[in-house]
């Protein structure tokens, strides 16, 4: 249950980033896989301004601004470059790898003895008493493990769901309107006096912020910023806008950023639950992840060719049943079901 | 309002392929003039849509817009006073947006934008009174995305986005050849009103021969390049589907061979 309890908490910092992705993936078109390096960037950028004594909020604001400035290099090399749009990503992205240790100095830096966000708002909590009332309330309803701290869920939850509705504001402004558009169809963007390579630079910029800020969030939370921690990030995003969109739908932007909170929710979830069979371990995470991701996307595609299965079989039936009464009525009407079918 | 200089393009230049699109061209648009281009496929009329528009940059020559040398100005900046609507129904409008948000983009057209709402209330009513010009009951679905409309009503749409910020050129670029005769001739007469309405220099190609002899003040033919045959006023007036076609041969001493050119 305890475990549970961890991959939501989990699960709401690392929508945060689903966000950023849902930005380029859906609405701009654009597969971005900076956001493998730019994940680390953000949590680099915080760890090490941490350690080195700054405050945690400014050293997040911080991570913020460099990822958004990742973005904006990836938007420039795909527009100015003219440099195809998933080349341009991996190159970012693997440059980004060396920057994020020239940045940390090496390649891991603990934060555990550290203030951080994370601590700031589990002392927080615990002063508040707050924690006490929940926990009792779980207690009494027979509940024997109790978190430590309801505090970074709550919070966490109240940030993802702030940027998301900032998100939906956002995308409601003209400059919102015409980046919707821009990955919609670029070619009747410029018809109306919008250029289209600013709209992709920062759209992409405010996508890797977005993923910057979340990698923050995530070393702060773990409580170290790792060289390695972004691998397969852009696939966890990607799952986590996918599984958002199937399980909640996806019909305005406002049930769509929702989506993707729930999928980040529900995809950390499946994976732990994936780890807690004996046979799987922590390295096959990474695996276990893409078939999530396989799954997501094919078993949609599958259930919908079985319902036009399904529907067809029904109209050939009924088709089967017409013919039969014609037959009946002297066979008048046989040519008209033969060019129905 | 508009002026087209000695206009030269050649695609593929140095290559087998060179092609002299456009081989000196002299246009010139008095405002609120109707002009409607003809001839057949390669004879360089998407060329000199996509010239005028900003999306090709003549290799010489002038475009100017409004006394102003507009030739170098890219496609998003010009668009400002260009007004543009595709042969393709697909291509003026965002099929995953809905139609009022789609509009607010157009709306937004003449001027810088910025994080304001695209749709207020204001803008909302405005949109749903210019929606009801069109009688095809869009109004009361201004929160159906456009991808859900048929073809022509996203063309008829394309048509309002293009012209309801009033342009000062509107360029229609074969914008009724996609579509069911039935519909052309729907888009055809909205376009007759719109012109007529806001007073607007338009430019229109097109591929039917009756349209463009119905349609607009005067007639200019096209051919390898060049402007071959033109007719103002009453010339215009008085020109019918069989005289193009005489002129045509006169002037170059071959039958118009076009299935595309549809003689209705």
């Amino acid at each position: 249950m305890l475990a549970i309890f961890s991959s939501v908490e989990a699960g709401v910092i690392y929508a945060i980033m689903a966000l950023g992705v849902y930005l380029s993936f859906r609405i701009l078109d654009f597969p971005d896989l900076t956001v493998d390096g730019s994940f680390v960037t953000g949590a680099s950028v915080a760890a090490i301004m941490i350690v080195n004594g700054q405050s945690p909020l400014v050293a997040t604001a911080a991570a913020l601004l460099a990822g958004f400035a990742a973005g904006m290099i990836t938007g420039l090399l795909h527009t100015k470059g003219k440099v195809n749009p998933l080349l341009s990503g991996i190159l970012m992205m693997i440059a980004l790898y060396s920057i994020n240790l020239r940045i940390m100095g090496k390649s891991n830096v603990p934060l555990l003895t550290e203030e951080t966000i994370m601590t700031k708002i589990t002392a927080f909590w615990q002063n508040s008493g707050l924690d006490g009332i929940l926990n009792n309330l779980l207690t009494s309803a027979g509940m024997t493990e109790i978190p430590k701290t309801w505090g970074i869920l709550i919070t966490m939850l109240l940030l993802a769901v702030l940027i998301k509705v900032l998100i939906d504001a956002f995308l409601k402004t003209e400059i919102g309107l015409v980046l919707r558009a821009t990955g919609n169809n670029a070619a009747m963007v410029k018809s109306f006096s919008a250029n289209t390579n600013t709209m992709k630079v920062l759209g992409l910029g405010i996508s890797n912020g977005l993923v910057a800020f979340s990698g923050a969030l995530v070393a702060q939370y773990n409580g170290f910023s790792d060289a390695g921690m972004g691998i397969g990030m852009i696939v966890i995003g990607l799952a986590s806008v996918i599984i958002g969109e199937a399980v909640f739908g996806s019909k305005t932007i406002a049930r769509a950023t929702l989506a993707v909170i729930g999928g980040a929710v529900i995809y950390r979830i499946v994976v732990t639950l994936a780890l807690q069979v004996q046979f799987l371990e922590t390295g096959d995470m990474k695996l276990i992840t893409a078939v999530i991701v396989i799954f997501a996307l094919i078993i949609p595609s599958i259930s919908a060719a079985q319902k036009e299965r399904s529907r067809k079989k029904k109209r050939l039936k009924e088709l089967s049943f017409e013919r039969a009464d014609s037959f009946e009525k002297g066979g008048e009407n046989i040519a008209a079901a033969k060019s129905d079918f | 309002m508009l002026q087209l200089n000695r206009i030269f393009k050649v695609f593929n230049e140095g290559t087998p392929d060179e092609k002299l699109a456009l081989n000196n061209i002299d246009l010139q648009m008095a405002k609120g003039e109707f002009v409607t281009v003809i001839g057949s496929n390669g004879a360089g009329k998407s060329t000199l849509m996509n010239l005028i528009s900003g999306r090709l940059i003549p290799d010489a020559g002038e475009v100017i817009i409004d006394g102003q040398n507009m030739t170098t100005v890219p496609e998003h900046v010009r668009s400002r006073v260009i007004g543009r609507v595709f042969q393709d129904p697909m291509a003026g409008t965002a099929p995953e947006m809905t139609i009022e948000e789609n509009l607010a983009i157009a709306y937004t057209r003449t001027k810088r934008k910025g994080l304001y709402f695209g749709v207020t209330g204001k803008r909302r009513a405005f949109f749903k009174e210019t929606l009801e010009t069109l009688h095809l009951n869009l109004e009361n679905r201004i929160n159906t995305k456009v991808g859900m409309l048929s073809g022509g009503e996203r063309q008829a749409l394309s048509l309002l986005m293009a012209t309801f910020t009033e342009p000062k050129i509107l360029l229609l670029d074969e914008h009724t050849a996609a579509l069911d005769p039935a519909r052309a001739e729907l888009i055809t007469n909205l376009t007759r009103q719109i012109v007529e309405q806001y007073k607007l220099t338009t430019l229109m190609v097109t591929h039917n021969m009756q349209q463009a002899v119905d349609l607009g003040d005067s007639l200019i033919m096209m051919d390898k390049g060049q402007i071959i045959f033109d007719a103002k006023g009453k010339d215009k007036s008085s020109l019918t589907v069989e005289k193009l076609l005489e002129e045509f041969q006169r002037i170059r001493g071959e039958q118009m061979t076009n299935d595309r050119a549809v003689l209705i």
